[in-house]
């Protein structure tokens, strides 16, 4: 059957109109092979391979993009957790920061935005590479400007890391002070349960388990949904679920054709299509504005969470339909400074941090981008980070946080990112310290598997 | 003898105010370029414009980012958007 006019029209004005875009590709490399015990040495291969790939990938983008009409938004590169490339080297954060540095240069040269994974997996226990990188953070991040740092500080079947998770506070506070408007904390998020796939930034790595190369495509559709959602003010919510599923699925499908071609153009092996709904600033794009479209007075109001649920139940059913391969986090993003719903919802103050945090246990992928009084201290920021982490940890998902503590700034300010990362209002924050639960220290025990009642 | 290719459909879409000339200043840009029209698909929805048209990219004289530049020109002049796209887009969102 040909492709009709109506068609034809419903996918142009997707791009036109409603902001379709595939969010990002993302080319995981494995970097294991470029180890040494020097670490001049270990940086020139580093730089060597992400330049020539990093410049594949952006040709070969923008021939796609052209070939489809369909824009790519961001080109990155995630690469094997630099912890792992520390561990032969002297124990010195200079090194690690050395690295940083080398992954910083090399996408300057390949005009590739972020590159992910000067990171660790720390979730039952640290090595002296891993406390070593968890050292360099703060100086790694601030001192670079395309690198982006990831932690896995807890997973179901190992629990929580409470040590690695103190530590993280501490780090967080420190580069915070060093970066305007402690911006550098939007280059790090921590994790339960991290994906080795995960294409979207700041999180992304290529996973040990990951083969030399994967391709990954993260696409990204809130206007779309809204969209429809909107067409359909009156229909129940069967019928709602069944319309954001269709629309999922074509979006799902565009995604998964862009990533087998892009595959196939850099004689690479296609990863997944993470089909997570992925706002930004511009108006309409906007997941927060979804659930208002399906009828909530305002995000974070009664009625916000079921109404997050059946949205992310329908994403995830239309996508899997479309797509064998979709993986990565593949929930919804509501980060507050990147979304303009959320950003009006925390100024109406219709949401508070503890709302966020339960609409985190149905859909998202965690409290993403929110920022707190810059005199919030490292335990408060880490009894927030474990908190979140254990809803990872007993729900079987991933969840992670991206918090940043604005220096001098009190709650209800608004802070300006500049760019894709917005503005956020900072939010109220609890300031009675939880120190004595979090300098117990120890690792929070992995949950029973039985008894889900 | 030119190497023989297999076809490469695209979709062009183009909306706006209808006004004369849109379909012959298109169908002469295609022409010149070899880019060979295969099926034409127009409305006109109160004043508005609404076309579609396959055209067959295979043997043509320039590849898709210089005919969208092309397009491009010929939208702004003519204040109308217009779209081009690989057809398999198409069949890859709207068929199972």
């Amino acid at each position: 059957m040909p492709i009709s006019v109506e068609e034809v029209f419903e996918t142009v004005k997707m791009t036109l109109d409603h902001h379709f875009d595939i969010r990002t590709v993302t080319l995981g490399v494995n970097l294991k092979d470029c180890m040494d015990r020097n670490v001049t040495r270990l940086c020139g291969r580093i730089k060597q391979r992400i330049i020539e790939k990093g410049k594949l990938l952006n040709r070969f983008a923008d021939e796609t993009e052209n070939k489809y009409g369909i824009p790519i938004t961001n080109r990155r590169i995630s690469v094997t957790p630099v912890a792992l490339l520390l561990e032969p080297l002297p124990q010195q954060k200079k090194a690690a920061v050395q690295i940083a540095k080398a992954l910083d240069y090399a996408a300057k040269k390949a005009d590739i935005d972020f590159v992910g994974g000067f990171g660790a997996m720390v979730q039952k226990g640290m090595t002296k590479a891993d406390e070593n990188l968890i050292d360099a953070i703060p100086e790694a991040l601030s001192k670079t400007e395309r690198v982006c740092g990831f932690l896995n500080l807890a997973s179901t079947s190992a629990g929580m890391n409470v040590n690695a998770v103190v530590k993280i506070g501490k780090k967080l506070k420190e580069l915070a002070r060093l970066t305007k408007n402690g911006i550098g904390c939007a280059k790090i998020a921590v994790f339960a349960n991290v994906p080795e796939d995960n294409p979207f930034m700041a999180g992304a790595h290529h996973g040990i388990g990951e083969s030399d190369f994967a391709l990954n495509i993260g696409i990204s559709g809130p206007g779309v949904v809204r969209d429809v959602v909107v067409k359909n003010p009156d229909c129940d919510l069967t019928q709602l679920s069944e319309v954001i599923k269709r629309t999922v699925f074509k979006i799902t499908r565009a995604g998964e054709l862009i990533g087998r071609e892009m595959a196939k153009l850099m004689n690479v092996e296609f990863g997944i299509v993470d089909i997570s709904l992925a706002s930004t600033t511009s108006a309409g794009d906007s997941v927060a504005e979804i659930v208002e479209a399906m009828g909530v007075k305002s995000m974070g109001l009664p009625g916000s969470t079921a109404a997050i649920a059946l949205l992310m139940d329908a994403v995830k059913k239309g996508g899997a339909m479309a797509s064998g391969n979709v993986g990565g986090l593949s929930g919804t993003f509501i980060p507050v400074s990147e979304d303009s719903g959320m950003i009006r919802a925390v100024r109406a103050g219709t949401l508070s941090l503890e709302k966020l945090e339960a609409l985190t246990a149905v859909c998202s992928v965690g409290l993403d981008m929110f920022a707190v009084p810059g005199n919030t201290s490292a335990d408060v920021l880490s009894a927030i980070i474990a908190d979140e982490l254990s809803i990872g940890i007993i729900n079987n998902k991933t969840t992670s946080v991206r918090v940043i503590p604005v220096p001098g700034k009190k709650a209800g300010s608004i802070v300006h990112f500049g760019g894709l990362l917005g503005s956020a209002p900072v939010m109220k924050t609890p300031q009675i310290t939880s120190s004595k639960f979090v300098r117990r220290k120890g690792r929070i025990p992995a949950p029973i598997q039985a008894l889900r009642n | 003898m030119a190497k023989k290719q297999a076809s490469q459909i695209c979709i062009v879409t183009v909306t706006g105010v209808d006004k004369v000339g849109i379909i012959a200043r298109l169908a002469n840009t295609m022409a010149q370029k070899n880019i060979n029209i295969v099926d034409v698909n127009q409305k006109i929805m109160k004043e508005y414009f609404v076309m579609t048209m396959a055209i067959d990219m295979a043997a043509a004289s320039i590849d898709m980012a210089k005919l969208k530049k092309q397009l491009d020109k010929i939208a702004s002049e003519m204040s109308l958007k217009i779209t081009v796209q690989d057809e398999t887009i198409f069949k890859a969102m709207h068929r199972i």
